[in-house]
């Protein structure tokens, strides 16, 4: 399907891409987290508006960013105190996506400067605000190192380089993987075309990530009715109690 | 077959949460004991959200309770009346809990005290246990075991009451106190605290071993099942798809475990008890001792 979408979009190319450099579409804008909800996977593809000003044999480069709802979190580190491992230090993050992934067509260091980098926070460490003290930067750098380390090795955020493809220069395409942890709220995809390190233009898409149906009813009914909530999960728990006990009662 | 939990916001294998309910019923149904000491670091383990995983526990515990509390009042041997004393400390102690639980997540310690609580009261229980129990197969062995009745200074406090089923005369202080205790570390711990409270009955306040277990269960019900809603109300975290599934497991498992129970020596069953509960211990203590991979944590911060 996502090849026939490829398909039209390139015959499309000529009128759609007449304003702008890039244009790009998502296989879904909206992902629904039903109780069987086990990771998910976004495709991303476009095309790159070729020829005009630019020179036909200069490289260009794609690169595709998936970013999770923001929140600040706080980031602890342990010591040793009295023979055990004691949480001494922490800092707080002002806001830190929950998933982000960055696909590249070649290794990041080739294709961005840290300049544009700076400008248009393209990696995780730069979408990370600290909100913070610049008195604390090293210290600061130490703890987004930490976040970014923990969150990767959970598979939340990740750095695909070389994943995106890019066919004759004009069609490009990638795919995100969805960890099956992940959270409600809007999700950001941002698709940057790049040359010789800088960032040319830049695109953004959003997808709605939703809990649905039970999931959806058991949610908000706990951050709406709380109280409710709690004394419906101590009902649910007495009754599934007494059912066991008549159950097993009469057989035993 | 994987499920997605709605509050711990984490997609689990659902055999695997009957699994976990089932292997704690089947020892809660052997030893008497309700298993949140053995739940919640599973829990840990599978990868729920520490505070998730304790508001889950107690309100599991609530339907294993209510499971074995019925069992026990069919055989008479529940003192309704003792528990409602120790009821009456139980529920002080775990609005303390809770309290204690925010103030400790906010400094970012609640990891370490629910830890050291772990290592010190399961090391602490444990090793009694074993001793004694080590005690009685030799005295077993021996001679038949005597009813013996303590007379300590708990028996010298005032606002003395009768528990006609336990056959006491004692003060209300004692298991009042015992109450509080175990409702506070019920809140911070995400157990029922029968792993305390039933040797702090027998040791501590001379109950019969047979109407302990029934009482014990009891009071639990209603301290973990307002420690459930005070945790709903106050952190958003009981997951109620976590808890059904633990307890579909927990309830069939406890039916497993009475009946193998019930082909054992009680000393036999405390030996292996106090085993189990010293080998969890002594895990959580070698946790704390040995350097952790990664130095640094995260908390997410709470609005």
């Amino acid at each position: 399907m996502s090849r026939l979408a490829l398909l039209v979009l390139s015959l499309l190319l000529p009128s759609l891409a007449a304003a702008q450099d890039i244009v790009a579409d998502l296989s879904q804008n909206r992902v629904s987290i039903t109780t069987s909800f086990d990771g998910s996977e976004l495709l991303v593809f476009g095309a790159i508006r070729r020829g005009g000003t630019e020179r036909e044999e200069e490289d260009v480069d794609v690169i595709v960013t998936l970013e999770g709802p923001q929140h600040p979190v706080t980031v602890r580190e342990a010591e040793r105190r009295a023979g055990i491992w004691v949480n001494t230090e922490s800092f707080d993050i002002a806001a830190a996506p929950a998933v982000y992934r960055i696909a590249t067509s070649h290794p990041l260091d080739d294709i961005l400067t840290d300049g544009s980098d700076l400008v248009h926070r393209v990696t995780v460490e730069r979408v990370i605000r600290t909100g913070g003290i610049p008195d604390h930067f090293e210290q600061a750098g130490e703890f987004i190192d930490a976040l970014v380390r923990i969150r990767e090795a959970s598979g939340l955020y990740a750095m695909q380089e070389g994943t995106v493809q890019i066919a004759e220069q004009s069609l490009f395409r990638t795919t995100f993987e969805l960890p099956s942890s992940i959270e409600e709220g809007n999700y950001r995809v941002r698709i940057f075309l790049l040359r010789e390190g800088r960032v040319v233009t830049q695109l953004e898409r959003l997808v709605g990530v939703r809990k649905v149906g039970i999931e959806r009813f058991v949610y908000n009914l706990s951050q709406e009715q709380p109280l409710v909530y709690g004394i419906l999960a101590v009902i649910i728990a007495v009754v599934a109690g007494w059912a066991a006990s008549a159950a097993f009662g009469r057989r035993g | 077959m994987q499920i997605y939990l709605p509050i711990a916001e984490i997609s689990v294998n659902a055999i695997l949460l009957l699994g976990i309910g089932g292997l704690v019923g089947v020892l809660s149904g052997m030893f008497g004991v309700g298993g949140g000491f053995l739940i919640t670091p599973l829990l840990f383990f599978v990868g729920i959200p520490p505070a998730v995983a304790v508001a889950t526990s107690a309100n599991q515990i609530v339907a294993a309770s209510v499971s074995g509390v019925l069992a026990h009042l069919r055989r008479r041997t529940v003192d309704l009346k003792m528990g409602t004393v120790l009821l009456c400390g139980g529920l002080v102690g775990a609005a303390i809990g809770v309290w204690l639980f925010n103030i400790l997540r906010n400094a970012g310690q609640v990891d370490l005290m629910v830890r050291l609580c772990y290592v010190v009261f399961l090391g602490a229980v444990g090793a009694l246990m074993f001793v004694e129990s080590l005690r009685a197969m030799v005295r077993n062995r021996r001679a038949p075991p005597k009813p013996r009745r303590q007379r300590g200074w708990v028996h010298a406090l005032p606002f003395k009451m009768r528990f006609r089923v336990s056959g006491l005369y004692i003060s209300v202080i004692p298991p009042a106190i015992v109450g509080l205790a175990v409702g506070v570390l019920s809140a911070v711990m995400g157990v029922g605290g029968g792993f305390i409270m039933v040797p702090a009955m027998i040791y501590l306040l001379g109950m019969p071993t047979k109407v302990v277990i029934g009482t014990s269960l009891f009071q639990i019900i209603f301290v973990t099942g307002f420690t459930t809603i005070l945790h709903a109300a106050t952190n958003r975290t009981v997951d109620i798809a976590l808890a059904l599934l633990l307890l579909i497991g927990g309830v069939i498992g406890a039916q497993v475990g009475t009946r193998i129970g019930a082909k054992m020596k009680a000393e036999q069953l405390r030996v292996l008890l106090a085993l189990l509960v010293l080998s969890v211990c002594i895990k959580l203590a070698l946790d704390l001792l040995i350097r952790p991979d990664e130095l640094f944590s995260l908390q997410p911060v709470l609005l």
